[in-house]
């Protein structure tokens, strides 16, 4: 069932591979304006990606939480819900997460404590998610608004939390108030794979998660439901799936896979949650998801890839002396041309269904009006 | 006869095709073809799914070009490279599906394509005349301001028409114009062609019904397997004959049906009430009882209930009142889920938007409302699936070139004839088909027919709601007329015609009872 790759899903799956080079080609230009060469430009970030072990973790490191994210994002998505507030779930995750192991880590053992942190993270990026979710089930409410919403509301929460309830008591001590969390139990952690880099287990949870998400959408009644959901409301309706608990569904599991990348990271990585914590990582993971053709195994090499782009682009900032900035045009450039690259590919298909449909050629400036019965 | 036409274009006295082949990989869809059609004719190029016939009107019309043949104009021979080239010469054709721009108006979309007379700018405002003098000269009712996506698709097939009028078609292509019609639709449709061909234009109308074809044509050609069975004039054959030579072999019109034996009531409606979806009453006090081993036909003009009748009873409209029995059992308040499992089987009106989800395959489709079935606790059994998917194919007789194809890529008979197998493979207690032959070519509707009739004897409680009053007159054992959201009679079959149902549904009640 749908596991058959014909030569045009080929090319399509290429698509964003494409659009990638492209983005680069553009942004070449735009270190020529700066008096860089691109080449050389590139050379150093290639070099800042994959150049040594050392940076080849890098990118592994910070392939990891986009893995997740995107992972969930998918699953959003073949819901037929577009979630945008990955960036919120995974604050709620990182957050619960990190409270749950400062102030239960002492009384639990460490066997329980990681899997534990990790699964408060998950809730709570679910309940996140549950939110718009219900709204979107319950009233039609456009889970676009609401997920950026509760994306502001996480901002805030953060904050708050941080510089109040959640506050380090040694900034506390020290009177410096910096808006950070206190360092969560060394039994917490997850494990380093190859110190001195940060590169930890989380990166097989991120790969089992990519491979228990394909395993749910195409093995499992539920994921056929997902997606069916997804792809047509009406014919689900009448199959009598409960359409509204589905799309919550879709929501929810996304938003526990985003919290869940929270926990990770927290645990993984920083230990601690800080100001800023994990900025961006929300808005990357759903670029990661459309780059990986909104298929959980597709997400693997797309958040790879992801992980390089932003390790070298660091890389190539420091070294060139290129301003800042330019990283993030950079990755705009990207996002840019990868979600237009979506575009064109739904534009094809849906030109060649249309010739399928109808056995014709179909004029540049015209679409078909009624999206009427085929009865040919 | 004048050499113009009320359009202000030449027209063309003949048009004529000789010895067309057109190949596709693996297929021959045209095979050494001769056509013509002359003005003042309206000329129904008749067949199968699949026989050729949009292939051979789309070389005519410049989109492809044939491997062999030519085409002649009045006598001449001529090249077309593109559509460009024939609607330069007074060729037009309106496709299956519309090609208008939904966020234009009419008139912009009459003049998207056409090069400006002066200058740069395209005087709409000209356009916009001309449309309307186009509409009272064909009696084509349409607004130019008006935004396609406002227009019904009658209206904007309407607004195709004035297209090619306007862009100088003397000769009228028109592929299955009737297929997105409903039959309201169809005979505005009708005095529209032939108001046209009264004024001298050269119509082809490609179709696959023919009560159509009888009723609209002068002539009629009959193409099979990419070749052309025969040309005749309308007059000289009847639905028989032209049948046969569709299909290869007899067509039974009248599927046999074994004398009734109709056992216990399985499907009770009493009182219903529902809203439309503009919230207003719809279904005003709805009585029907079906028993098993019946075929109850819903006969009725298009609105007046029907569809949210049947919605109701599958549970996708909810009642304001009244009491739906399942085998004795209350359904109402039940959700769809359950109505099916209580052996419930409903074939939706519009089946490419309600029976199927066209980018699944066969096979996911085949197990749409029951994936539990085929699955080993929550992990599906891709084995009993595809055995599944495999059998209805089979016992069906579904084309398709696997059960791994998307289901949007089959026919629309096809289509339904995988809804029709999904719903029977459940073995449901009561069966409601709605339009179950809509846009449905003969063979698979004879197909359909025979596979209700067989339900009939197994026992099964038939709803089948349907406009076409034959196909109510062939397989019901009684007619329940709808009209106003209310059954206004129910006849035994044999006591129904057409005249008598015809007046009922008009809401004349008075003879009857
Ligand atoms: N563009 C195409 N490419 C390949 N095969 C085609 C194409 N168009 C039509 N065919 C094939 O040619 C045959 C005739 O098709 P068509 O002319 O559309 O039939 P009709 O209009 O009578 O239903 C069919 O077998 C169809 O599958
Ligand atoms: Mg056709």
């Amino acid at each position: 069932m749908n596991l058959r790759i014909s030569r045009s899903d080929f090319i399509i799956a290429l698509a964003p591979l494409i659009a990638f080079l492209l983005a680069l080609v553009a942004g070449g230009g735009i270190l020529l304006v700066l008096g860089k060469n691109p080449i050389e430009a590139y050379g150093v970030m290639l070099d800042g990606a994959f150049g040594n072990e050392a940076s080849l973790f890098r990118t592994l490191t910070r392939a990891t939480p986009l893995l997740i994210i995107a992972v969930g994002i998918c699953i959003a998505f073949r819901a037929g819900v577009i979630n945008i507030g990955a960036e919120g779930q995974l604050f709620v995750g990182a957050i619960s997460a990190a409270g749950f192991s400062i102030y239960a880590g002492a009384q639990l053992p460490p066997i329980l404590l990681v899997p534990l942190t990790l699964l408060v993270g998950m809730i709570a990026g679910a309940l996140w998610g549950a939110v718009p979710g219900f709204l979107k089930a319950r009233f039609d409410v456009n889970e676009i608004l609401s997920t950026v919403m509760m994306n502001e509301i996480a901002v805030q929460l953060l904050l708050f939390l941080l510089s109040g309830p959640m506050i380090d008591p040694e900034q506390l001590a020290q009177g410096t108030r910096v808006p950070q969390s206190a360092q969560l139990p060394e039994a917490s952690w997850l494990a380093r794979l190859a110190p001195p880099s940060q590169l930890h287990t989380g990166l097989f949870i991120g790969l089992a998660a990519a491979v228990v998400v394909y395993l749910l959408l195409w093995r499992t009644t539920t994921g056929f439901r997902i997606r069916a959901v997804g792809q047509n409301r009406d014919a689900s309706r009448y199959a009598g799936i409960s359409v509204p608990r589905y799309l919550m569904l879709g929501l929810v599991l996304s938003g526990a896979l985003a919290g869940l990348a929270g926990a990770v990271e927290v645990t993984g990585i920083t230990h601690r949650v800080v100001e800023g914590f994990a900025v961006g990582y929300g808005f990357s993971g759903i670029v990661v998801a459309l780059f990986g053709r909104l298929h959980p195994l597709g997400a693997v090499p797309s958040a790879f890839l992801f992980g390089a782009l932003l390790v070298g682009a660091d890389k190539m900032q420091r070294t060139m002396q290129v301003p800042s900035a330019t990283i993030t045009v950079l990755q705009g450039l990207v996002v840019i041309f990868v979600v237009s690259s979506d575009f064109w590919v739904r534009r094809y298909t849906a030109r060649r269904q249309a010739r399928v449909a109808t056995n014709m050629p179909i004029t540049p400036e015209v679409t078909p009006a009624t999206p009427s019965e085929v009865s040919a | 006869m004048v050499a113009t036409l009320p359009s202000g274009h030449k027209r063309i006295d003949c048009a004529e095709m000789r010895g067309v082949s057109k190949r596709f990989p693996g297929v021959l869809a045209n095979q050494n073809v001769d056509f013509d059609v002359k003005a003042g004719e309206i000329h129904a190029l008749l067949g199968e799914n699949g026989a050729g016939k949009s292939t051979l009107m789309k070389v005519l019309y410049g989109l492809y070009r044939p491997e062999e043949g030519q085409i002649l104009l009045d006598g001449q021979p001529v090249t077309f490279h593109s559509p460009a080239d024939a609607l330069a010469r007074g060729i037009g054709m309106i496709h299956q599906h519309f090609m208008l721009v939904p966020s234009l108006t009419v008139a912009e979309n009459v003049a998207l394509g056409m090069k400006p007379k002066r200058g740069i700018q395209l005087d709409l405002e000209e356009v916009r005349a001309k449309v309307r003098q186009l509409s009272a000269l064909y009696g084509l009712k349409v607004n130019p301001d008006a935004y396609i996506w406002q227009l019904s698709v009658g209206e904007q097939q309407r607004v195709e028409i004035i297209k090619a009028l306007y862009r100088g078609g003397a000769l009228v292509i028109l592929d299955e114009p009737t297929a997105v019609l409903t039959p309201q639709e169809v005979k505005e449709l009708f005095v529209t062609l032939r108001t046209m061909s009264e004024q001298g234009h050269a119509l082809i109308f490609i179709t696959h019904k023919l009560g159509e074809v009888r009723e609209l044509s002068t002539r009629i050609t009959v193409m099979r397997d990419g070749r052309v069975v025969n040309t005749t004039p309308n007059q000289d054959v009847d639905r028989r004959k032209l049948a046969r030579m569709m299909v290869g072999r007899d067509v039974l019109f009248q599927p046999d049906r074994p004398p009734i034996n109709a056992g216990a009531v399985r499907l009770t409606v009493q009182d219903l009430h529902a809203k439309n979806d503009q919230g207003l009453p719809c279904l005003q006090g709805v009585n029907l009882d079906v028993r098993s081993g019946e075929i109850v036909g819903i006969a009725g003009v298009s609105g007046n209930g029907q569809r949210e009748f049947a919605e109701t009873i599958a549970g996708l409209r909810s009642a304001v009142s009244g009491v739906v029995l399942l085998d004795g059992k209350p359904i109402l308040r039940e959700a769809v889920s359950s109505r099916l499992k209580a052996g419930l089987a409903y074939v939706p009106e519009e089946r490419m938007k309600h029976g199927i989800i066209g980018s699944f395959s066969v096979a996911e489709n085949a197990i749409l409302q029951d994936p539990d079935d085929y699955a080993r606790g929550t992990f599906f059994n891709f084995r009993a699936i595809s055995r599944h998917a495999d059998q209805l194919i089979r016992s069906f007789n579904i084309k398709t070139p696997g059960s791994g194809a998307a289901a949007k890529n089959l026919s629309g008979g096809n289509i339904q004839k995988l809804i029709l197998a999904r719903e029977l493979s459940r073995k449901p207690a009561v069966l409601i088909a709605a339009q179950p032959t809509r846009g449905v070519d003969i063979s698979a509707t004879e197909y359909i027919h025979h596979v209700l009739i067989d339900q009939r004897s197994a026992g099964v409680a038939i709803v089948l709601i349907s406009e076409d009053l034959d196909e109510i007159l062939a397989l019901s054992d009684r007619i329940a007329v709808m009209y106003e959201g209310c059954i206004v009679g129910v006849l035994n079959r044999e006591d129904a015609d057409v005249e008598t149902l015809g007046l009922m549904m008009a809401g004349v009640t008075d003879h009857v009872n």
